[in-house]
């Protein structure tokens, strides 16, 4: 069993090794959860290829298979992507994490980079953004825009990223706003345009006039449309077709840079594991144009917000900061450490409901 | 002027001709999407049916096809027992889920315990957790005739919640910093599906997929239940004066097709996927209704179908990767498959006569 597990590892690397030389551009992989078209979360990652296609040309080839589930079929689109001779793999949804790992193990010369997850290897390296510098912008504008104090929040999934949205948005629009109240929904889907549209409209009857969303398409801003007086934020993507109004403003995730910098470490031979979290300041965070539909001053406020985030002069989580429940979090001036904000799973105070468990 | 004529018997050559003809079909369609899409229809023909198959990497996708094809043939020949019979269960789905539920919540519970009684526990959990859910239809149907598609369709949702939940909460690795997911059963050895020969890809999934062909074999055509059932379906009314007990055959189907199908589910998280998570089940119980019918309802045709659909799926990346394939165009060929193969049917129960003008 131990021999035979060792000789098919063997002839998979072999089998690499041969191809892997036969030409000495570099290839490089992508894997998508969605549709390179789903204009938003997929659709950032394919524009990050394109850019590493334009910057290297004829140097670099690279190939992606789009709406991979996340499981067994993913580990073999990896798995044969590494067959067929690439040099680096971008696996680009949370849920390829084990799939990066088992498939990182039999194929050791190929780079892997997983987004989003916290498993590393010596050739897979971890990478992922602080949206949450973009959610305090955005909650900074929200509390300010709303006139009914009720911002509606789609959520995907209750996982550490998302609570970590919420709260970035919600101690930021307190801030500006202290009588602003968050109905959250949870979707349990990153991608739906029928139960995104749903979940926008129950919150617009709950008297919501702003929607902030954690999910990839387009289908709450064109509910809020549809409502007349409804802000919203692009997500993931610009979605500048739904500007100046309801988009007043988004978060774009623009992963570009880390593609061209991580494509040209493996050029020459630089590549090395590591866990990268980037945030406005590095440019994998942007905040995309605040329509005119934002007041002069509040929109001055939100820019001077974004430029101390960048600069590193301020936190998103800065203290006094207490749970929901009441007891201390942050102290008067205490910033939040990463390894806390990774594992986030519970709520600020003054947000109401629970965390689905 | 062409005219449909019924035929006085279904013809049993084109029963069995249709499947090929459909392929071929499919491949003629689908070549031209491809043409339009401006890839050579030949090339992409060749990387989705031989790459995976005869290619340099042959030695990779072959166990693949197995990994794939197993839950599928396992799913598909539990439906094709109640469709047989006129009782369709649509929810598969569902059952799939809650199987692999059970199964791998029942695997987890002895976490860390080792022991040889672990697997075979989780695949009774496994087995009994896709009856139960499809037992829920059943029975409504039964007492209170409602309609076995509808329910057992709209309680895939119902699993699909349960799912998100069990992932977020009950079985949610501890270790896992927070994130939705159970355990890596994989790393978890007395409860991991694993290959029982490396690089094989036969796991225990692949072995229960065989053993259900031949089961399905033996009960369709040497057995009185697989006589009720076929009789059933094919003569409702004889079926009742013979003293078939209808309510008895839609317990049997879909409790069958329900333990079926969870099993697969058992099988595929304790094995090739590893975990329970949010977006564990990727449709093998949709899936499988086409390869059932692909398969014209017969154990051995389900077999060659599902692996026909392991290989599309398969050869469909391969072309995506290689060659530039949108996901969509793989798909819409996918479907084409289905729908000519439905079309074609026509010409086992009807004749198509050039009648002159007038005349019909």
């Amino acid at each position: 069993m131990k021999l035979t597990k060792l000789l098919a590892t063997a002839a998979v690397a072999l089998g690499l090794a041969s191809t892997a030389m036969a030409d000495d551009k570099t290839k490089v992989g992508f894997v998508f959860v969605g549709p390179v078209g789903d204009g938003g979360w997929t659709y950032e990652h394919n524009k990050g290829r394109l850019a590493v296609e334009e910057k290297f040309g004829d140097k670099v080839e690279t190939v992606f298979v789009e709406s991979v589930p996340e499981g067994p079929d993913a580990e073999r689109v990896m798995t044969q992507m590494a067959l067929d001779g690439a040099d680096l793999i971008f696996t680009t949804s949370f849920g390829y994490m084990d799939p990066t790992i088992n498939v990182a193990k039999k194929f050791p010369k190929v780079k892997f980079e997983h987004a989003t997850g916290y498993k590393q290897a010596p050739n897979v390296s971890v990478y992922s953004a602080r949206f949450y510098e973009g959610r305090a912008v955005q909650g900074h504008i929200a509390g300010q825009m709303t006139k009914s104090n009720v911002i509606g929040y789609i959520g995907s999934y209750p996982i550490p990223e998302v609570i970590r949205g919420i709260n970035s948005a919600f101690v930021h629009a307190r801030a500006v706003n202290p009588d602003v109240q968050f109905k959250i929904i949870w979707a349990y889907t990153w991608f739906d345009p029928a139960k995104e549209a749903d979940a926008a409209k129950v919150l617009i009857e709950q008297g919501a006039d702003v929607i902030l969303q954690h999910t990839d398409s387009t289908a709450p801003q064109a509910a809020a449309q549809a409502a007349g007086n409804v802000v919203t934020f692009g997500q993931a993507s610009d979605m500048s077709e739904y500007a100046p109004f309801p988009r007043v403003s988004s978060i774009i995730d623009d992963w570009a840079p880390y593609y061209i910098a991580r494509t040209q470490a493996v050029m020459d031979g630089s590549w090395e594991s590591a866990n990268t979290w980037h945030g406005i300041g590095d440019g994998m965070v942007g905040i995309g144009e605040i329509s005119d539909a934002v007041p002069a001053e509040i929109k001055a406020s939100a820019l001077q917000l974004k430029a101390k985030l960048a600069s590193g002069e301020y936190h998103a989580f800065t203290g006094p900061l207490n749970k929901q429940d009441g007891s201390a979090w942050l102290a008067d001036g205490e910033t939040a450490d990463d390894g806390t904000l990774a594992g986030m799973g519970f709520y600020v105070e003054g947000l109401e409901g629970d965390v689905p468990q | 002027m062409i005219v449909l004529e019924k035929r006085p018997q279904p013809s049993r050559a084109w029963s069995l001709m249709t499947p090929v003809v459909a392929v071929v079909i499919t491949m003629i369609a689908g070549g031209l999407l491809f043409a339009a899409l401006g890839k050579n229809p030949a090339e992409a023909i060749g990387t989705i049916f031989w790459e995976p198959l005869f290619g340099e990497y042959a030695f990779f996708y072959r166990p693949q096809l197995l990994v794939k094809g197993a839950p599928l043939v396992l799913i598909a020949i539990g439906l094709s027992l109640g469709f047989r019979a006129g009782i369709w269960n649509i929810g598969a789905e569902g059952q799939y889920i809650v199987g692999a539920i059970c199964g791998a919540g029942a695997g987890l519970a002895f976490y860390p315990m080792e022991s040889v009684f672990i697997f075979p526990l989780m695949v009774l959990a496994g087995a009994l957790g896709g009856w139960c859910w499809a037992m829920i239809p059943a029975l409504l149907k039964v007492k209170f005739g409602t309609n076995e598609i509808l329910v057992s369709l709209m309680l895939v949702y119902v699993a699909e919640q349960l799912l998100a939940s069990v992932s977020l909460g009950l079985l949610k690795n501890p270790q896992g910093f927070g994130f939705p997911g159970s355990r890596n059963l994989q790393s978890y050895e007395s409860a991991f599906n694993a290959e029982l020969i490396e690089g094989s890809g036969m796991h225990w999934g692949v072995v229960a997929a065989f053993i259900a062909v031949i089961l399905s074999y033996v009960l369709l055509n040497k057995h009185i239940l697989g006589f009720n059932i076929r009789l059933t379906g094919e003569a409702p009314r004889a079926a009742r004066f013979g003293g078939v007990n209808p309510t008895r055959l839609i317990l049997f189907c879909l409790g069958m097709s329900g333990m079926l199908a969870g099993l697969a589910g058992m099988f595929e998280a304790s094995g090739p996927a590893g975990q329970i998570s949010i977006d564990f089940n990727v449709g093998y119980g949709f899936t499988a209704i086409i390869v059932a019918f692909l398969g014209r309802l017969h154990p051995v045709g389900i077999l060659l179908a599902g692996l026909l659909m392991a290989l599309t799926y398969i050869g469909g990346e391969i072309a995506q990767s290689n060659l530039g394939l949108p996901a969509a165009a793989i798909q819409v060929f996918q479907g084409m498959l289905l729908f000519f193969l439905l079309a074609l049917d026509l010409l086992t129960n009807f004749r198509i006569r050039f009648a002159a003008k007038g005349a019909a």
